[in-house]
């Protein structure tokens, strides 16, 4: 049927034909001594500035590191890490203290405009307040650029609603108490390979802290870039809501075109207490490598929130295009009555890529709740896997969980698979789990295009339909952008 | 690679007995499956361990006939074949004369630890074939342990349906004492061959099953089983299962009724290997006390099996605050033109419908069964044989009499 | 006196994600034997969590006060100890019992209310003979039997069966909670058929309702109006006309 034909071709040359964020920004870097030792450790935390106990905490999650063992049991496949063969630390070289936007460097700002962020924001990077912007939502952006964050913007009124935004370099120094007492207590630092991997060597990533009762007065969103050949990206995020405090948190990837491999190996951790509200979202769309599997990030990220307080909410949304490998389960720890997770993914991978991403529920507590929705789309040659955990204790008396898995596959090439673990041990508490796996239907192909539509905007439509319910979990900002980012996919890929 | 695990009580007893050969060779190096092997996570086999196992002893003609009565009434009339401890009671079974006994040939698969178990203590089981075109009815396979010392079995049998045959195995296992059945089935379905196998495991709660079925379908062939699992303290029903050739059908249904500290496992892949098979799969679970029920169901559906239908059903009941279920059902699927699905739902029973039989006067207790019957009908319905379905109806009903009382 | 049906200051609550949420709010309520009686009253005034308690519904905890039917203490009672009794609820939305059998329901239903009642049970010819007279006075198909209970079934069939259970389980005292809700003028009749085919000395009712159109075809003795816990005012069969004519405000009014 000459139809699907098309529309394989259509969409096997997902995001690779065109990857438009493909381009290196020529800044001076500064390099820490390449390979994994103490040494280099002692290298970024000088660097850093950070007090001593920084270091210490840095040093036992490398010790950590050096016991641990690489893990096996994903799906997906990769050639051996030489984690001697990298460097852990890249800092652009920047004029001293800029300390307004004016005095930004100009070829980062163009590096923005090239990434596609939002004109809106760019004309806040840029200080240009445009007539329509004052109905908008503002927006803050920490812009990571490689290793250092080198911008904060509506830093100050945040701080007047008593928000704390900023790289967390700087929340070591200047809030330790807070960072002490959060850091590692829902990511321990031997938690995994990774993630210890990350505890020793991260060198930057976001501090939020929101006090009890503040409503965040806007989004807040950060854009991670994976600039310099051979640096791994190892940020930490940590965000901490008080009693009643809320904030919605935007995270954006791409990195430029490159041969080798790149690592990136983020921990995100959230601490949500007493009827506060975190919502973290995610559009990640990093290189994915070649058609044949040549180059591609490989994202292998822990992330994981903790429900600490009554009537807590965390809840995750991800749109996850890019990557060679995305590996990786944002999770909820539900410890407080009541308290409420959720998960929305959409993953979706063609060529070469590998995703094997999914959730953990952690029920601990009476009458939590937790909500799970992943889309799957598969095209080219890649492998896409769900892997999911629910996990009822004892004492999670009337606990709920709904899972629905849907998986889509484009071509005969691909894979979708589905691994949930549902754990209860509590008879009291209900888990409801529903997957299927499909194909586009010719009849909704056929129908879209008896009405006009060409075939990939057909397909376009119809993967969009079939991630709607997680796409309306974005904030505005994000879902335009995310659709944008599906359609795009698959639009170019014909003629 | 020489003996790489430490010799356990069991190991060292089944070392002890086993035939010289590859499947001695990986038990020696692997030893019994443990947490720490992904399929077996939720049921390792480390009380099993500690036990050394010792072949049975032999069982007189007139106390096997009294097992018979006691264990399996439901074989006394019709064709049966009768195992006791392991070997086969030539006076208690009646074959129809159409099959043929052939000599068995079960393959030893390396990565199944119950195969190789199985494989390096191998006992000949039940060997037949069903010719082509024969409708034999149905056959009752009996396999009954008896001994006070931890004993063991290891029967492996062969069914083989030739094209266009027919056959019901009513496969019941049960005994007296602590002991380990480890018996295995290989089946294999020719074209449009229909076999359907109906399997009841009452054994003792003291006692361990670990019990490996491997099944292959061709085109437009059946296998259609439905186990029931009511006994043991521990056990592992797992089943493979093939489809290779256009068009054919597996059904791995089941019910475990668990109680007390009972832990069952039921294990089951299915692999779509040809286009346009279809596969069903419906298991539920009931389970009160501290029993622990697991299921693990993986449809794996290969690139050239197109228009692959799968489905895929795990229901637990959670009757008392202890009773736990683990729940793995999984899908990895290759080919694009498939309609894959599956569910699992756990929870305790429901307090609305509970109060409504309640506020129509029935007691507390029957209407709990009642419930209890209408969730398991889902599955047992599916027994189309209407004496099969008698027969199994009366085991959990009788089962559930016997926990009330 | 009576002796029949005596509420006197019931209180009860329900547990609203973690926050106890009072209900009933010190409800006195008398039907005396034989009479029918009718419960009128905005939404969210506890009509549905008064039908709940007396039938023993374990989601409401009772705070205060007591109920009292034939002399016993109603809310000591397990639910098919009150059903046994003679108390019989006609649910707004019956549940769907998926894998349970319709007859098989009713005779076990039936046989377990007669075993408590020391009568004898029925086998099943007498069952079926039993039944079939009830479906044949209903106008229903024994199709409805052979279904599960209320599974697939419409509105009207719900409550058609509902009624057939009334029937069968032969109630002293039966509540109406909003069995009027969604049905056509049809399956009305059929409902208030049911209700006045039992009526007399030995029976009663309690219809709850926000229409006064079931009222047309079941005329109550006396009509209660209730809001926020409470029975705030109480008349005679007028009062339901009074009620259609010029809504609840009036009542609501006096008592604030």
């Amino acid at each position: 049927m000459p139809a699907v034909t098309e529309t394989r071709e259509a969409v096997e040359t997902l995001g690779q034909s065109t990857y438009k964020w493909g381009f290196e920004t020529d800044i001076e870097m500064e390099f820490a001594p390449k390979g994994l030792s103490e040494e280099t450790i002692r290298f970024i935390s000088a660097r850093k500035q950070e007090p001593e106990w920084m270091l210490d905490w840095r040093l036992q999650a490398f010790r950590a590191w050096q016991a641990m063992e690489e893990p096996t049991w994903q799906k997906p496949e990769y050639p051996a890490i030489d984690y001697q063969d990298a460097f852990y630390f890249a800092e652009p070289k920047k004029k001293p203290g800029p300390k307004s936007l004016e005095e930004v460097d100009p070829e980062l700002l163009r590096t923005y405009e090239k990434l596609g962020i939002p004109l809106h924001e760019q004309a806040i990077l840029a200080g240009v307040e445009g007539a329509d912007q004052a109905e908008r939502l503002p927006v803050a952006v920490d812009a990571v650029f490689d290793s250092v964050s080198v911008v904060t913007t509506f830093r100050k009124t945040l701080e007047e609603a008593g928000v704390i935004f900023c790289p967390i370099s700087d929340a070591i120094r200047e809030h330790p108490e807070l960072v002490k007492r959060y850091l590692g207590s829902v990511v321990p630092v031997s938690d995994n390979f990774f993630a210890a991997l990350n505890s020793a060597v991260f060198t930057d990533g976001s501090f939020v802290y929101v006090p009890e009762g503040v409503r965040c007065p806007m989004e807040l969103s950060t854009y991670f870039r994976i600039n310099a050949r051979n640096t791994g990206q190892f940020e930490r995020t940590l965000i901490i809501c008080e009693d009643r405090a809320t904030v919605s948190y935007l995270e954006g990837c791409t990195a430029p075109m490159r041969d080798e491999n790149q690592l990136h190996a983020a921990v995100v951790e959230l601490v949500a207490m007493n009827d506060a509200t975190i919502k973290y979202s995610t559009v990640q769309n990093w290189y994915p490598g070649d058609e044949n599997g040549k180059g591609g990030i490989y994202n292998f990220v822990t992330k994981r929130g903790a429900c600490r307080g009554r009537n807590a909410k965390i809840s995750w949304t991800q749109v996850e295009t890019g990557s060679a490998i995305t590996w990786k389960y944002p999770s909820c720890i539900l410890a407080g009555e009541g308290s409420v997770g959720e998960f929305y993914s959409v993953a979706v991978t063609n060529n070469r890529q590998q995703a094997d991403t999914g959730t953990k529920m952690i029920h601990l507590a009476p009458n939590t709740r937790s909500t799970i929705i992943a889309k799957t789309i598969s095209a080219g040659h890649s492998d896409s896997t769900y892997r999911g955990l629910v996990r009822m204790m004892p004492k999670a008396r009337g606990a709920r969980n709904f899972t629905q898995c849907d998986s889509l596959l484009i071509g005969d090439q691909c894979g979708a698979h589905t691994v949930p673990y549902i754990e209860n041990r509590n008879m009291t508490a209900r888990v409801e789990h529903e997957a299927t796996t499909s194909k586009i239907s010719e009849d909704q192909l056929f129908y879209c295009r008896s009405r006009g539509l060409s075939e990939e905007d057909a397909v376009g439509l119809i993967v969009n339909g079939f991630c709607k319910d997680v796409l309306k979990e974005l904030p505005m900002e994000f879902a335009v952008e995310a659709q944008k980012l599906l359609q795009l996919s698959l639009e170019g890929s014909v003629g | 690679m020489s003996e790489s695990v430490a010799l356990s009580p069991a190991l060292g007893s089944f070392l002890a007995r086993a035939h010289e050969g590859e499947a001695r060779e990986l038990l020696a190096r692997q030893g019994l499956p443990q947490r720490r092997l992904e399929a077996w996570r939720y049921t390792p086999l480390r009380d099993v361990d500690r036990i050394g196992f010792e072949p049975p002893a032999h069982v007189s003609l007139g106390e096997a006939e009294a097992l018979l009565a006691r264990l399996a009434p439901e074989a006394r009339s019709g064709f049966r074949v009768v195992f006791v401890n392991g070997v086969l009671v030539p006076e208690l079974t009646r074959l129809p004369e159409a099959v043929i006994l052939t000599a068995p040939d079960a393959p030893l698969l390396a990565d199944r630890p119950l195969s190789v178990l199985n494989s390096a203590l191998q006992q000949p089981g039940l060997s037949l074939t069903v010719p082509a075109g024969v409708e034999a009815g149905q056959i009752c396979l009996v396999s009954l342990v008896s001994g006070e010392e931890p004993v063991s079995t290891h029967l492996a049998h062969q069914v083989t349906l030739e094209k266009e045959a027919t056959l019901t195995l009513l496969d019941i296992q049960s005994g007296e004492g602590a002991y380990l059945a480890n018996p295995s089935l290989t089946v294999s379905v020719a074209e449009g061959a229909h076999l359907t196998h109906l399997r009841v495991q009452q054994d003792d709660v003291r006692a361990t099953n670990l019990t490996l079925v491997n099944a292959s379908i061709a085109e437009h062939g059946t296998y259609d089983s439905f186990t029931l699992t009511l006994g043991s303290r521990l056990s592992r029903h797992e089943v493979l299962a093939h489809l290779g050739g256009k068009h054919a059908t597996v059904h791995v249904n089941a019910a475990q009724l668990l109680a007390g500290t009972q832990h069952a496992d039921l294990t089951s892949v299915i692999t779509h290997a040809a286009p346009d098979c279809n596969s069903r799969q419906t298991v539920k679970n009931v389970l009160m006390d501290a029993a622990h029920g697991v299921f693990q169901g993986k449809i794996y559906v290969d690139r050239i099996a197109q228009k692959t239908d799968g489905y895929q059903m795990n229901q637990a009941l959670l009757l008392s605050e202890k009773a736990q279920i683990d729940s793995k059902p999984e899908l990895e699927i290759y080919a694009d033109d498939v309609k894959c699905s599956h569910g699992a739902t756990v929870g305790a029973l429901d307090d609305e419908q509970l109060f409504y039989l309640r506020a129509r006067g029935v007691p507390y207790d029957t209407a709990k069964a009642m419930l209890v019957r209408a969730f398991l009908l889902d599955a047992l319905s599916l027994v189309t044989d209407e004496a099969a379905y008698a027969l199994l109806d009366q085991r959990v009903e009788a089962w559930w009499l016997n926990r009330e009382g | 006196m009576n002796d029949f049906l005596k509420i006197s200051g019931l209180c009860a609550q329900i547990d609203d994600n973690g926050t106890p949420k009072e209900i009933l709010r010190g409800l006195d309520l008398d039907v005396p034997k034989g009479e029918i009686h009718a419960i009128m009253g905005p939404n969210g005034s506890g009509k549905s969590t008064l039908s709940y308690v007396l039938a023993g519904r374990e989601d409401y905890e009772v705070t205060g006060g007591s109920a009292h039917f034939m002399g016993e203490d109603l809310l000591a009672l397990e639910p098919e100890e009150r059903a046994a009794l003679g108390v019989f609820l006609a649910f707004q939305a019956p549940v769907e019992l998926p894998g349970v059998n319709n007859a098989n329901f009713l005779r076990t239903a039936v046989n377990a209310v007669r075993r408590a009642r020391k009568e004898d049970e029925l086998d099943a010819v007498g069952f079926l003979k039993a039944v079939r007279a009830e479906t044949k006075h209903l106008h229903m198909s024994d199709e409805m039997l052979k279904r599960n209970v209320n599974v697939g079934f419409s509105g009207g069939e719900k409550k058609r069966n509902e009624v057939l259970q009334m029937r069968m389980l032969r109630p002293k005292f039966a509540i109406l909670d909003e069995t009027d809700s969604g049905l056509d003028i049809d399956a009305l009749r059929i409902v208030a058929e049911g209700v006045n085919s039992l009526r007399g000395p030995d029976f009663s009712a309690l219809i709850i309702t926000h229409h006064q159109r079931l009222l047309d075809y079941i005329k109550p003795d006396r009509v209660h109006v209730m809001a926020k816990g409470r029975i705030i005012h109480s008349g005679g069969a007028e009062v339901a006309l009074a009620l259609e004519a010029q809504g609840y405000q009036q009542y609501l009014e006096a008592v604030a």
